[in-house]
């Protein structure tokens, strides 16, 4: 692997000479985890490994979901009930599947926002962004149809709802909607295509994840500092880095253990809490549950989906500029794949030369102001579509785009940047170096 | 293209551009199956018309059935509810097509939208027209007549939309009446 200069493995027993030379596995494996890696590295960089421990829970604790599991709308209800009361284990193994879709998202958003604060998008790691983007959506994807699975009543009009989107697309809608369904409505077709789907996708996750560490051992981490590793030799290099293993490897998992004993406290003493109580009651194409709420992973989308009504100037605008093609529903949805398009454009929108936002005092703020704004949508996102709701949901949404399209270009030309450490063993150092000792024994 | 300069490499370019081609029509041809797989089936797309009883129905209640996998309003108006709609202009609507697979193409007057003359029978899909919420009826919302819990949308006694997200007023599947007791869909 081209980049940092570093050992590479190298085959000592004969066993190991017999295996090198007919398929280099144990090489694979030993570069990857001897990775070179920036030794300032902080605490937010622990999220990619309980990203990965959630891939691998949410794909064994589903493989033996499926084995009691059925797809069927007659059935599908009553065989999650089998997997609470009947299967040996079941309700804990359903508990830790549904709220480690949770624990998966969480660890999603804080990893997305690491990255956003500490520049991990820009040059040279676009690529690596661009792929974690695409999990980002086949995330969304799988999460959706794995929630159409249990067939509640949230289940069945959320997917009314969803795939209604699709039905907004102008012309084609109706047919792709109806193409997506396999009928005109929800109903067995769509549950059995959103089963096969929904196993299907975590393997293609799998995939672009192994695509996604890839890219950033091609390119070596980002860190705090933003600064790149010294790589003009090895003795150079191993001032800035240590190897991944064990270094990081021990402090990766100490993390995960902190943070798997909040969940399994969450799994184990209130594991209904971040769920609907509505998706108990079995579905009836024939009621619509009073209010309809996605989980809370989609809630800032889906206030941006709904912010955009038809009394909004902006709306107009372009219904009457597009002569009415683009109608509020289709402008809705196209906002909320908008915030995610232009969160994926981030490396071309932000024209700082200076990578962290530790260095970037006027950034630091707008940067603040968009995690707030997250939070605020989120929270909005699951408000009945009333006054003051619409407005915050407005004003929220437009605060998202315009940190992308407007502030990130602009403040790589307003603002001043601190100049940050020449390298990393200099950041290294004066947080925990001999100086930094001495000073702090003065 | 002269012979003098039909070199060597032209009748390989053109078997290049022939297999590529070939190629391609193949992908399409073993693709095509698979993507259209997933519309309608054939026992999805042979769904006959209904007939309903409505004998039971009273003045001022509505029942709802599952017509090709969804709901449909066959509501019985009082004459309130008549008066109400017909009082509408048009200029007050959002949308002003009476969506009536029977009459298409018509203004949304409330004498377009109902089934009979008198207008004391409306059937209409329950489905709302923003993302397809079942919408609740008897009198809900701002207009009286449906309301959809899921992003606000509110339908009048003609199950037009007046207020909120959704573009257009409820559509009126293919309908007749048959007897005074029975009504066909489909």
């Amino acid at each position: 692997m081209a980049g940092i200069p570093h050992d590479h493995y190298e085959p000592k027993t004969g066993i190991e000479k017999w295996l090198h030379s007919r398929l280099n596995v144990v090489g694979l494996a030993y570069d990857t985890l001897m990775i070179p890696t920036p030794k300032n590295l902080n605490w937010m960089w622990i999220w990619g490994i309980v990203l990965a421990f959630c891939l691998v829970l949410q794909i064994a604790t589903g493989v033996v979901l499926v084995m009691h599991y059925t797809p069927h709308v007659d059935l599908a209800f009553a065989s999650i009930e089998h997997i609470m009361r009947d299967v040996n284990g079941g309700h804990m193994i359903r508990y830790m599947h549904m709220n480690g879709a949770s624990l998966f998202f969480v660890a999603v958003y804080a990893h997305i926002f690491r990255g956003l604060y500490y520049g991990s998008y820009k040059a040279p790691r676009e690529v690596t962004w661009i792929i974690g983007m695409l999990i980002y959506l086949v995330m969304m994807g799988t999460a959706f149809m794995g929630y159409v699975l249990p067939w509640g009543q949230m289940s069945f009009h959320g997917t009314a709802v969803i795939t209604g989107l699709f039905g907004a697309i102008p012309g084609i809608g109706e047919s792709i909607q109806t193409w997506l369904l396999g009928a005109s409505a929800v109903g067995q077709p769509a549950l059995n295509r959103f089963f096969s789907l929904h196993y299907l996708l975590p393997f293609v996750l799998a995939g672009l994840v192994i695509l996604h560490i890839w890219a950033f051992h091609t390119t070596g981490n980002n860190n705090p500092t933003g600064v790149e590793v010294r790589r003009g030799s090895k003795a150079e290099a191993e001032k800035d880095t240590l190897p991944f293993w064990p270094y990081f490897v021990i402090k990766d998992v100490f993390a995960l253990a902190v943070i798997l004993v909040v969940f399994f406290a969450i799994v184990g003493f209130m594991p209904n809490y971040l769920g609907h109580p509505d998706n108990y009651i079995e579905a009836n194409p024939l009621a619509t549950p009073a209010h309809i709420v996605p989980e809370w992973y989609f809630l800032p989308f889906y206030a941006i989906l709904r912010a955009f009504t038809a009394d909004v100037w902006l709306v107009q605008l372009v219904s009457f500029v597009t002569g009415g093609i683009i109608d509020a529903k289709f402008f809705g949805v196209l906002a909320m794949f908008g915030a995610i398009a232009v969160m994926a454009l981030a490396p071309w929108l932000d024209t700082s030369s200076v990578r962290s936002g530790r260095y970037r005092p006027m950034f630091k703020w707008w940067f603040a102001i968009l995690c707030v704004d997250f939070m605020v949508l989120m929270w909005v996102g699951a408000r009945p579509t009333e006054f003051p709701y619409d407005w915050i949901s407005l004003i929220g949404s437009a605060y998202w785009f315009g940190y992308f399209l407007v502030i990130l270009p602009l403040l790589g030309v307003l603002e001043k940047p601190i100049t940050p450490p020449a390298t990393i063993e200099d950041d290294f150092n004066a947080h925990y170096g001999k100086d930094a000792d001495a000073s702090a024994a003065e | 293209m002269s012979h003098a300069e039909d070199h060597a490499g032209t009748r390989r370019d053109f078997l290049y551009y022939a297999t590529a081609g070939a190629g391609a029509v193949t992908a399409g041809a073993a693709v095509w199956p698979l993507v259209n797989q997933m519309n309608p089936s054939a026992d999805v797309q042979a769904l006959a018309s209904i007939r309903v009883d409505v004998s039971g129905v009273e003045v001022g209640t509505q029942i709802t059935v599952l017509f090709q996998g969804k709901p449909v309003f066959i509501r019985r108006r009082t004459q309130e509810e008549i008066d109400e709609a017909r009082a509408v202009e048009m200029s007050e609507l959002i949308d002003t097509d009476d969506r009536n697979a029977n009459k298409p193409g018509l203004e949304a007057t409330d004498e377009n939208r109902a089934l009979d003359e008198a207008g004391e029978w409306l059937v209409m899909m329950g489905v709302c027209t923003h993302l397809g919420c079942v919408p609740l009826g008897d009198g809900a919302g701002d207009f009286h007549g449906w309301f959809c819990p899921c992003h606000g949308s509110h339908y009048d006694t003609a199950g037009r939309i007046r207020k909120g997200p959704a573009p257009q007023n409820l559509h009126i599947p293919a309908v007749a009446i048959i007897d005074e007791s029975t009504i066909q869909l489909g």
